[in-house]
């Protein structure tokens, strides 16, 4: 139980390799830091999980309770495809396509760092200075707090309609289609965690406003269940510029969907999607330092 | 008359309680302004192929996300009302003082929700209510009779979205970890109320089981009232029958649980 | 001459000797030794007492000097104020105002003040949670707020009103979690382990879920949790709050034997002052953000006239209580409430008064921090600087 196999290698922590750091550290130092952040991470993550074990009930109740309520949005699209044939012009596997390739993504970085929006209210209530005593980075401690096994519903239900969409869908196979699965779904993952890692930032200034993320992680995710060809253009741009979340699913799935890109972006943007994550990721850390920094300078 | 006064001074510390915090309520605002973003143009790409689907039009369809944004936190349709509290002080014995309070337990929560309900009204829906007005093609009344007829449906709405999360917190007498019941309140709250999707829209026999349930008195029976599609009168009957038939359910299960403390002794 | 207690203490249980010796409020003031023995000889400035023999010199401090370093240490905030819905007006608030102060290593120091005086900040600098505006500071030869890290595997802290404990989770998976986490060699760990569950009595404790444990078996589980990795200088704010008289003798007396033979260096803050009366040779005062006194308690008790108070229940109704040495300061039916010098001893005046009235109980109160704070410096009542910071 206290060594959690696979979990050392969530996507998209947002590590501080692969940018310059303002404070100096070296990049063996950092090295050393992601180390120590994901060995605190499971230490912590392992707690969690047995605490959760404490209520079995309770536990595989939630689970269930997970899995139903990911399963809420598919019963809309389920709805909506009992009285249409097409929406945006995309048949109900396409969007089926689409929504489990974005609801494993956001359930994975939701599994990962799923409670880092609670960073407001241990802001607020002052146990955010108990984990800076520790000798672990805060980020770690805070994305591996609450840790919580049943927010796998979230990713097994993406997965079953993934499975689904795929098993209706007439995908002619490549090794670049088959090699880009993957890397989607963590590079989808990684996005999502660094607009947790984001939000959770931004908390440190507003400790109250924990709510906006939720139009980010949950919204974000409830955009790219549809085609993007349902949005107006400004939103799709904005979505693909500004907040790169297209890069989660619309774009590499419309190079394995042999659609036309959305924004008429050229065809190698379907493989963009890790340097993308990486730049959010790397943004969203500096974004955590900034507001770590002002926290302690201020302390609220 | 003395009792009047006690359960509006309850109301009033409801509404303040949740005007306190000013940053939460903006990001509310805002995040429910996003949702809305959002679903407006799924809804949109449904009624672009069949565009008098369930008997609404496009700009009824988009009127519908804009108030369902509204009504979401006011009528706690996915729960985050009182009834959190109310459940922590069960859970953890509180609620014994409150047993012993001049005052009855149903009508203290009831009263603390409505407060609750009418600052969630005025500071979260209003806002992205008129947002969805200004920039998309909205379906508004511009007869005052309309307005005056939905706004009818409000209070009965509280009515029936208290009367169900009251029963859902009153199961933490019975169950150690009420947190399935939540859930499952949750997910009925946001399937059954129209929040998903227009419950006109949802096919057959379905779609005439989840009209004849409670939560379709908070978001759909308003709706359609305000989109001239039923009948207020009518309507009234239909929310007021099931306000009734909850809170009285609520009286009674109260009844059986507060028996439940005294023998335990608290 | 200063640590006569923990010996015997660990013989009698530390329970019984400081219940029967030192409550306040019940046996009768006979055996309580007037001032305490630590603050009782020492002049103002005990630095360096606690460093006899007991340091351990461990790399990094600097052996026998000081071991905490304030050197004109500042803290501004920049506070906000709502004025209006949408208005706000900042304004500069000085919670820390050019502190400075050393403690050498192995001394165990009170540090008192007001509601917003600047102590929980000085703690927050000291363990690299706050970034200091200016001035210099070290721990241990380190900068906390730049390696705080570093620092962390070398110092303890128990904050006493939050527990770091894991709630659903048997006490024992909190301590094995502090053992990975900071990496404590295994015997090392399970020396440190032992010891603490000895002395702090949580034998039985171990397996039971955090959440089933009392205040008191809580706190002491937390202070066990904060000195499993073998911590130079521990940092406890308000330890013995909201405890039961025996789990406040029991945290007392260890944090004086842990003080003793390990020479680690406390610092607590707090507001009760038996706290201070029984564990601390020396005392600081912060209000203001500055620091206001800095030596032994009795010479607080001086400097602030601070006076106890003796409760006596006569038979009777009687007419005031006349004597040199106390004043009566109330009436009420049979009780009396008379003021005597915290300095001095309970014994001559009951032994008085005994002598020539007809006593049936009696009981001695302290004076509050609150209140000899206030005293020190002429405030009107003890929360006046209240809201002045945070």
């Amino acid at each position: 139980m206290a060594d959690l196999p696979g979990l050392t290698d969530v996507p998209g922590l947002p590590g501080p390799t692969g940018f310059t750091d303002p404070t100096g550290f070296t990049r063996t130092e950092q090295r050393g830091r992601l180390r120590e952040g994901l060995r605190a991470y499971r230490l912590i993550a392992a707690m969690w999980i047995r605490s959760t074990m404490a209520y079995r009930v309770s536990f595989l109740m939630t689970t269930v309770g997970n899995f139903a309520a990911s399963g809420l949005d598919f019963a809309a699209i389920l709805l909506m495809f009992s009285r249409v044939d097409a929406l945006g012009g995309y048949s109900l596997p396409e969007v089926a396509f689409l929504y489990g390739l974005t609801t494993v993504s956001f359930g994975l970085a939701d599994l990962a760092i799923g409670s880092m929006d609670r960073l407001g209210r241990r802001v607020r209530d002052g146990t955010l200075d108990m984990l800076l005593v520790r000798p672990a980075p805060v980020l770690a401690q805070v994305a591996a707090d609450r840790f919580a096994l049943r927010r796998l519903g979230r990713v097994t239900q993406g997965l079953l309609v993934t499975g689904y969409a795929l098993s209706r869908l007439d995908l002619h196979w490549t090794l670049p289609k088959l090699l880009l699965m993957p890397v989607m779904l963590l590079s989808g993952g990684g996005i999502f965690c660094a607009v947790f890692v984001a939000g959770a930032a931004f908390q440190f200034a507003a400790q109250d406003a924990s709510e906006v993320q939720n139009a980010f992680t949950y919204g974000g995710t409830t955009l790219l269940q549809y085609p993007p060809t349902v949005f107006a253009k400004e939103l799709v741009r904005g979505v693909t510029y500004v907040l790169p979340l297209a890069f989660v699913n619309w774009l590499p799935a419309a190079y394995v969907l042999g659609r036309p890109y959305p924004l008429g972006l050229p065809a190698w943007t379907a493989f963009a999607s890790p340097l993308v994550a990486a730049a959010c990721c790397a943004l969203a850390g500096l974004a955590w330092r900034a507001g770590l920094r002002s926290y302690r300078s201020t302390g609220s | 008359m003395g009792a009047g006064r006690l359960y509006a001074a309850v109301a009033a510390g409801g509404f303040r309680r949740y005007a306190t915090y000013r940053a939460a309520t903006l990001a509310g605002v805002f995040t429910n302004t996003v949702f809305g973003l959002i679903l407006v143009y799924t809804y949109l790409a449904l009624w672009d192929v069949r565009p008098h689907l369930g008997g609404y039009d496009r700009t009824q369809a988009v009127t519908f996300v804009w108030l369902g944004q509204a009504f979401l936190s006011t009528l706690a349709i996915g729960g985050g009302g009182v009834e959190d509290e109310l459940m922590e002080r069960i859970r953890t014995g509180d609620i014994a003082v409150d047993l012993y309070r001049p005052a009855d337990l149903q009508l203290w929560w009831l009263s603390a929700d409505l407060g609750r309900a009418v600052f969630q009204l005025v500071g979260r829906g209003v806002v992205p209510f008129v947002f969805g007005a200004l920039f998309f093609p909205a379906a508004l009344p511009s007869d005052p009779v309309t307005w005056l007829a939905f706004a009818g449906t409000l209070p009965l709405a509280m009515l029936v979205s208290f009367g169900i999360r009251f029963l859902v917190a009153l199961s933490a007498f019975w169950l150690l970890d009420g947190t399935g019941v939540v859930q499952m309140a949750w997910l009925a709250g946001y399937f059954c109320s129209g929040m998903l999707l227009p419950l006109n829209v949802f096919p057959g026999a379905l779609g005439e089981t989840v009209r004849a349930l409670p939560w379709s008195s908070m978001l759909q029976a308003p709706a359609d009232v305000l989109l001239g599609h039923a009948d207020p009168l009518a309507t009234y009957a239909f929310q007021g029958a099931w306000a009734v038939a909850l809170l009285a359910a609520g009286r009674l299960v109260q009844s059986l649980a507060t028996r439940r403390v005294v023998v335990q002794g608290g | 001459m200063p640590m006569d207690g923990p010996t015997e203490e660990r013989d009698g249980g530390p329970g019984e000797d400081s219940l029967g010796a030192r409550r306040p409020g019940g046996d009768g003031p006979g055996a309580r030794r007037p001032g305490g023995d630590g603050a009782g000889g020492d002049g103002p400035g005990g630095e360096g007492l606690g460093g006899e023999g007991l340091g351990r010199g461990g790399p990094g401090g600097a052996p026998g000097g000081a071991f905490i370093e304030l050197d004109r240490v500042e803290k501004v905030f920049d506070v906000r104020k709502r004025t209006g819905f949408l208005r706000s007006e900042r304004r500069r608030v000085r919670a820390v105002d050019a502190l400075s102060f050393t403690v050498a290593r192995g001394e165990m120091v009170g540090y008192i003040g007001p509601n917003g005086a600047g102590k929980s900040t000085t703690i927050k600098m000291l363990t690299g949670i706050l970034t200091p505006s200016g001035g210099r500071l070290r721990v241990a030869g380190i900068d906390p707020s730049r390696e705080r890290t570093r620092l962390a595997r070398r110092i303890g802290v128990v904050f006493g009103q939050r527990t770091t404990l894991w709630w659903d989770l048997p006490l024992i998976d909190s301590y094995r979690l502090m053992h990975r986490m900071y990496r404590i060699p295994d015997a090392r760990y399970r020396e440190n382990l032992d010891r603490c569950v000895q002395l702090l009595e949580l034998a039985d404790l171990l397996d039971v879920p955090v959440r089933q444990l009392s205040l008191g078996q809580r706190m002491r589980g937390d202070i066990a949790a904060a000195l499993l990795h073998d911590p130079e200088v521990l940092y406890l704010d308000e330890p013995t709050i909201g405890l039961d008289v025996i789990s406040k003798a029991k945290v007392r007396g260890f944090l004086r034997d842990l003080n003793a033979e390990r020479g680690t260096t406390v610092l607590l803050t707090t507001h009760d002052l038996q706290d201070i009366e029984q564990l601390c040779s020396r005392v600081m005062v912060i209000d203001h953000g500055r620091l206001m006194y800095d030596g032994p308690l009795a010479g607080l008790h001086e400097a602030g006239e601070s006076e106890r108070t003796l409760v006596v229940d006569l038979e009777r109704e009687l007419p005031p209580i006349e004597l040199p040495t106390a004043r009566v300061v109330r009436v009420e039916g049979p009780r009396q409430w008379l003021a005597f010098p915290a300095g001095s001893s309970a014994a001559p005046l009951v032994a008085l008064i005994a002598e020539r009235y007809p006593l049936v109980d009696l009981s001695v109160r302290e004076p509050d921090i609150e209140a000899v704070i206030a005293r020190m410096y002429g405030r009107p009542a003890p929360n006046a600087a209240e809201g002045a910071v945070s």
